[in-house]
């Protein structure tokens, strides 16, 4: 997919959409066949391709056009098109296949033409790349999750999708298939930190204002995912014309999570606004009133159950996790009006409500008997999210409630070498990818030595692969990629691993945009 | 001539054939953009072609007005259907020989002969337009027909 700079796009009319592919005979010879077979309504609708001369084939889809061309003659029947070619040392093939859908589309020259879009995509990727402020260790595995980060974004608004394809399954014949080509807020305090953390503001900001932007029309109440123009994702449905990854079908298409209430999303949404706050970010007045809502909505519904931040179908609990967030949510809220962030406010109703969520959670989130914070109130099962208490400074990492529950979670969850699941399940499913990210920044932060943290990422790297992207799950005993991929959570708990140790060792505050005298931590108050 | 009603009318009517455009595109019935196909022969720049094209293509609306308000006044009657029928035959010439003219005179839109090149990747408008989709014909031809209605039906005669 070749890109160019704007500069470079307002000098030469360069294709919208356009995939590029350059074949070259390096040494002897290479038979090469290409069939191009294009499909349209997920692959339940031929594609009728024309030959339109040298202008190359031309199929027309609901609307939009693609175009086919090529350096070397392609055949084409009714649906298919397809060339046999012989290449030899030095010989090269080109193919470029452009989309437009609003106007007439602009075509992929070949030759000399199309390398130079390649070489000025490869120095736009590599500026793009030079400008991240790491150089921490691992410093080419932080870089290809960046960029694997900026090729989940779609460019015009900024939202980041959680994986670019769907029904990948998460275990093979579980029919544990879904469809996570959309944004979730979940990702957002995350994903800000990763990108501002990296040096990439731009990106945050952008992200950030899609946030702001798809919240908009559904506030105070917030959804748990939106498409990448701010819309509700459409309902999930089963296309049963398709078998499937490794004939593991359901193939589906929508999201049934969408409806749920998943109250955590308001603590991590206020947390990436937050983030930016701690950086001189001001926001205007509309924007102070809809945080304020968002925290209205918060103070008056936390103590509802909901599905949570693992979407299980099995209906509302009153997860940790989401009380956790909700807590975040009028910590930083607080934090934000005592810093004059949010003006003509008065933090006093949040700060009380967020007294009322820590000492919901201190009392009965905690189990004496498992020495453990539970994944439910009054429960008795762990839940690897718990880690995250430390992350949004509910209780430091080296607490002691902190250091049992990390013991409690290693001893009940642990998948392999630094590997997680995110809870027990019967039969297990994959190792959880950011879970074990979550374990090296919660050592990082305390809960262990910089040598454990640091052994701990260097194991879960050897499971990316040769190009180093990660999926949503690990499997631990074949270290094969489970789920959706490429998953831009786990690339974002790999970003902030990587982070939080490198703050580690430079001794740097971690929690800048949480003031000390937001709301007292629990952990000076329990021992 | 009735120069304030060629004015006014010319002005109405071409906003209502370029609105027709717009609405046939988002309606997905044709990716044909005049304003952007104008405006991409003064400059590269995508948002400012659209820009540019918009102003040229009320230009040339106010010139074409003047050619319908001529045979109105040439032929002393105006009449909606009178108007409707020179904008059939407008837009008739818009698909037949506008197009088949277009890849020559614009300095960056691909030739059927010749394929794209470096400067030449525009995708040409082919026989009645219909590169750009099956539908565009009828769409030209309903969008002119607008333009020539109005003009018919409101211009008045210099007595």
């Amino acid at each position: 997919m070749p890109v160019a700079s704007e500069a470079a796009k307002r000098a030469a009319l360069v294709p919208d959409h356009e995939l590029l592919r350059l074949v070259e005979c390096t040494a002897g010879e290479v038979r090469l066949q290409l069939v191009f077979q294009p499909r349209a309504a997920y692959g339940a609708a031929p594609v009728r391709v024309r030959p339109r001369g040298r202008l190359g084939l031309r199929m027309e889809v609901g609307g939009g056009v693609y175009w086919l061309r090529g350096t070397h003659d392609l055949d084409c029947a009714e649906d298919r098109a397809w060339s046999d070619l012989n290449l030899r040392d030095g010989q090269s093939a080109q193919f470029s296949l452009t989309y437009s859908s609003d106007a007439p589309a602009v075509l992929g020259c070949l030759g000399e033409a199309a390398r130079a879009r390649l070489a000025e995509s490869r120095r736009w990727w590599c500026d793009w790349a030079d400008r991240a402020t790491y150089d921490g260790p691992h410093c080419a595995a932080v870089r290809r999750s960046a960029l694997a980060l900026k090729l989940l974004t779609y460019a015009p608004s900024g939202a980041m999708v959680a994986a670019p394809t769907t029904s990948l399954p998460e275990r093979v014949g579980a029919g544990l298939n879904w469809d996570y080509r959309y944004c979730w807020l979940r990702d957002a305090s995350f994903t800000v930190r990763a990108l501002a953390g990296l040096g990439y503001w731009e990106e945050a900001e952008a992200f950030l204002n899609w946030l702001l932007f798809a919240t908009w029309l559904t506030q105070p109440e917030l959804r748990v995912m939106y498409t990448v123009f701010g819309e509700t994702p459409p309902p999930e449905r089963t296309l049963s014309h398709l078998r499937g990854f490794r004939d593991s079908p359901p193939v589906r298409i929508g999201n049934g999570a969408r409806g749920q209430l998943q109250l955590d999303v308001y603590g991590e949404v206020i947390d990436a606004v937050a983030q930016f706050a701690s950086h001189g970010r001001r926001f205007d007045r509309p924007t102070q009133r809809v945080l304020l809502r968002f925290g209205e909505y918060v103070r008056t519904h936390w103590h509802l159950p909901d599905e949570g931040l693992w979407e299980p179908r099995s209906g509302p609990r009153p997860h940790t996790h989401s009380r956790l967030l909700c807590w975040t949510a009028l910590d930083r809220l607080c934090t934000m009006i005592d810093q004059g962030v949010i003006e003509r406010a008065v933090a006093a109703p949040f700060h009380a409500a967020a007294e009322a969520i820590r000492h919901d959670i201190v009392t009965n989130a905690w189990n004496a008997r498992l020495e453990s914070y539970t994944s439910v109130l009054g429960g008795d099962t762990l839940d690897a999210s718990l880690l995250l208490m430390s992350w949004y400074g509910f209780e430091t990492a080296d607490s002691p409630r902190m250091r049992a529950t990390h013991a409690a979670i290693a001893r009940d969850l642990r998948a392999g070498p630094a590997l997680l699941y995110r809870y027990r399940r019967d039969p297990p499913e994959g190792a959880f990818g950011i879970c074990g990210f979550w374990e090296v920044e919660y050592l990082a932060r305390g809960g262990g030595s910089v040598e454990q943290a640091a052994t701990a990422l260097e194991q879960l790297l050897s499971h990316m692969n040769d190009v180093g992207l990660m999926a949503e799950e690990t499997d631990p005993d074949t270290g094969a990629a489970l789920g959706n991929f490429p998953q831009a959570f786990t690339h974002v708990g790999l970003i902030n691993a990587a982070l939080s140790l490198q703050a580690r060792r430079q001794g740097a505050p971690t929690l800048v945009h949480r003031a000390a005298s937001a709301v007292p931590n629990p952990s000076r108050s329990h021992p | 001539m009735n120069w304030a009603s060629w004015l006014f009318w010319g002005f109405v009517a071409t906003l209502v054939l370029t609105t027709a455009l717009e609405a046939s595109q988002g309606l997905r019935l044709t990716r044909m953009n005049l304003p952007y196909m104008l405006g991409t022969m003064l400059t590269p720049d995508r948002d400012k072609a659209r820009l540019y094209g918009f102003l040229v293509h009320l230009l040339g609306g106010w010139v074409f007005a003047l050619i319908y308000v001529g045979a109105f006044e040439f032929s002393g009657r105006v009449s909606w259907w009178r108007g409707g029928l020179i904008g059939v035959l407008h837009g008739l010439f818009v698909l037949v020989v506008g197009v088949s003219l277009l890849p020559g005179l614009h300095p960056r839109m691909a030739s059927e002969h010749h394929g794209p090149s470096a400067n030449r990747g525009l995708e040409p408008p082919g026989f009645f337009a219909l590169n750009y989709g099956f539908q565009t014909p009828l769409s030209i031809l309903l969008s002119h027909l607008l333009f020539g209605i109005i003009l018919g039906a409101f211009y008045t005669l210099k007595v």
